[in-house]
């Protein structure tokens, strides 16, 4: 029996800009029912790495594969197609618009028949496939008509949340889904991403740079320094000291004096 | 025509003000009723409501403080209807403009332009296969304020040139190039038959065609930013554009369709003039976009973008007209209606502001 292909593999997958080698040869595997954390410090080329997965700037070498097929995305709509959805940092959301016209921005339910074929909208419909989206992540959010702008970080975060998962089919990838949030709002954020997994079945790429999120929702974790993968392992089996050594680099030296200045 | 609903789903406020916004504060939550209220007075996404009723007052006042027989005669009425008409057309056009969070002062250039055009082709000719000329020239005006309008549309997409610097300077080569074509001077000849069976003429002798086209043209506007899934991604657009990009939207080619709709707007205007005046005039229309600019914000709609209404602009383009009127008939010297416009412009633009305010600090 073979085990089922990852939902992603990146092989060797490098990204020069004109000066700097942002990506050195990266190796990534998400597999499906997990949440894979990708970890690094400022620079290590994690946005890079996911931008290249999500289509929107192309890898100078390297390969890609999506549920064992070899893919090249050029354009951001090539993933979508391949079921892979991305939240951004900034979340990519129409303020002035509902939770419902955000989730199906760029492919609106539109009225059947007649009013349909001359462009006319569903909005009724938007907002109950909304809502179902919506309560099949746990999130409490507020019924259809309020406008995005009017709700909290955290509800934003669930509707964009909630927008991925139901754009995405294989994998949803996420940059830093909680940095701008509260204790309560960032664990209500970590339940939507266990439900995506569990509930809807999805891989989850979870871009981080907060352990305690990390070690509180992924499965597995890949540390990027430099832009190189460092470490790859099952989160049971880490402690924080040994993704804090991967990321800086200090090894199996015991932390030396971070934060104190010595960098050389 | 569901004229009022614009909401799409309408609801009761109690619905709409959210079952589960139990973590949100009470301000939250009579913000959203109150969304609602407005949503079912003047069309959603525009701050409005309070629009409506300072025209209401001001109307009300009038009529009130008017003698009888002279703010709400019939004529008076018709003549305030027709003023605020080519008002409302192109601040319906520019209400699109400013939601894609762009700006078109370029507006009163194509519309001379536009008028020039019809008028060339129309001049001169009698009543012998006049209809057929008319209506060339009515198609050319409008073709040929549209072809400015995607150049402008063009410029801003393919350059990054903000629209208020990329549409002024075309407004210059656009006038420029109408005076060139004229020498300067206006364009007569109408056939006077244009003006009297359609210029000055009435629909079953009541109601001025050029209101009509108006209504008509203004009315589609309105269904059609309030229900398609056009008006929705413009809305979209206009709010962040990079959401509407990562969305699969073609953001550049909506943001020329807008401009190119906004110079087709002014070759109608232009074509309803002519036909009224019974000629092309090259000076004037300084103060056109300007006009159309006030409606819209008066109404509500936002300069930044994603937020407006058509609904808010019809308030926004009675206001002025009713002000002029109303002014006059009670016996004030009517210059007091730049003061009063002006007035309730900047009024309604930091009601704006001070939402936006705010929601940031929220
Ligand atoms: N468009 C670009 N042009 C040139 N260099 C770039 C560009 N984008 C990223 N880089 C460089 O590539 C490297 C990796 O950047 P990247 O944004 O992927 O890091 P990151 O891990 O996401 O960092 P952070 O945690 O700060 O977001 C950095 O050195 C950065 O300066
Ligand atoms: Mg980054």
């Amino acid at each position: 029996m073979l085990n089922p292909p990852p939902v992603l593999k990146v092989t060797d997958v490098t990204k020069n800009y004109r000066h700097v080698q942002a990506l050195r040869g990266v190796n990534l595997e998400v597999r499906p029912h997990e949440v894979h954390a990708l970890l690094g410090d400022n620079g290590a080329g994690k946005s890079t790495l996911m931008k290249i997965i999500a289509g929107a700037i192309t890898p100078t070498s390297g390969t890609i594969e999506i549920v064992g097929k070899p893919v090249s995305f050029t354009r951001p709509a090539d993933a979508q197609q391949a079921g892979i959805a991305t939240v951004y940092q900034d979340l990519a959301l129409a303020p002035s618009l509902t939770p419902g016209e955000n989730l199906f921005l760029g492919r609106e339910i539109m009225r059947p028949g007649v009013w349909g074929g001359l462009g006319f909208v569903d909005r009724k419909a938007m907002s109950r496939e909304a809502s179902a989206a919506l309560a099949t992540l746990g999130a409490r959010t507020p019924s259809a008509n309020v406008e995005v702008e009017s709700l909290s970080g955290g509800q934003r975060q669930a509707v964009a949340v909630a927008r991925a998962s139901l754009w995405g089919t294989s994998l949803i990838m996420l940059d830093e889904p909680t940095a701008a949030l509260g204790v309560a709002q960032t664990e209500q954020v970590l339940n939507l991403l266990r439900r995506l997994r569990d509930e809807r079945g999805l891989a989850v790429l979870l871009v981080s740079h907060n352990m305690p999120d990390v070690f509180a929702v992924a499965d597995r974790v890949t540390v990027l320094r430099l832009g190189e993968d460092v470490l790859t392992a099952d989160v049971a089996d880490l402690t924080t000291d040994d993704v804090i050594g991967a990321m800086t680099g200090s090894g199996v030296v015991a932390a030396p004096a971070l934060g104190q200045g010595s960098t050389r | 025509m569901s004229a009022h609903d614009t909401a799409g789903t309408p609801v009761p406020a109690e619905t709409a003000a959210a079952v589960d916004v139990a973590s949100a504060d009470d301000g939250d939550l009579r913000g959203s009723r109150l969304r609602a209220l407005v949503a079912v007075a003047t069309g959603r996404r525009a701050s409005s409501l309070g629009i409506l009723v300072l025209f209401l007052v001001i109307f009300v006042t009038f009529a009130v403080t008017a003698p009888a027989g002279t703010f709400l005669a019939r004529s008076n009425i018709e003549a305030m209807a027709l003023s605020a008409s080519q008002v409302l057309l192109l601040g319906a056009g520019m209400t699109y403009v400013l939601i894609v969070a762009g700006i078109d002062l370029s507006v009163g250039a194509m519309l001379v332009f536009a008028a020039v055009t019809a008028a060339k082709i129309v001049a001169g000719y009698d009543d012998a296969g006049l209809l057929a000329v008319v209506l060339v020239a009515a198609a050319a005006a409008v073709a040929a304020g549209m072809l400015w309008g995607v150049v402008n549309g063009l410029l801003i997409v393919r350059t990054g040139i903000p629209a208020f610097i990329g549409t002024l300077g075309t407004s210059t080569v656009i006038l420029g190039l109408a005076q060139v074509w004229t020498g300067g001077i206006n364009v007569s000849g109408v056939p006077i038959r244009l003006q009297e069976v359609f210029g000055i003429g009435k629909l079953g002798g009541q109601v001025p065609y050029p209101v009509i086209v108006t209504v008509v043209i203004v009315a589609v506007l309105w269904v059609v930013l309030a229900k398609t899934r056009y008006g929705m991604r413009l809305y979209a657009i206009g709010a962040n554009p990079e959401a509407a990009r990562r969305s699969g939207i073609n953001v550049g080619g909506y943001i020329v369709s807008v401009y190119a709709l906004m110079g087709a707007l002014a070759g109608v205007a232009a074509f309803v003039d002519v036909s009224r005046f019974t000629t092309a005039t090259v000076s004037g229309y300084t103060s056109t976009a300007l006009n159309a600019i006030t409606a819209a914000a008066i109404g509500g709609t936002s300069f930044w973008g994603g937020r407006g209404s058509i609904g808010g602009t019809v308030i926004g383009s009675l206001v002025p007209a009713t002000l002029t009127s109303g002014f006059v008939v009670v016996g004030f010297q009517p210059f007091w209606q730049n003061v009063a416009v002006g007035s309730v412009l900047v009024l309604a633009v930091s009601l704006d502001q001070a939402r936006r305010r705010r929601l940031a600090g929220s």
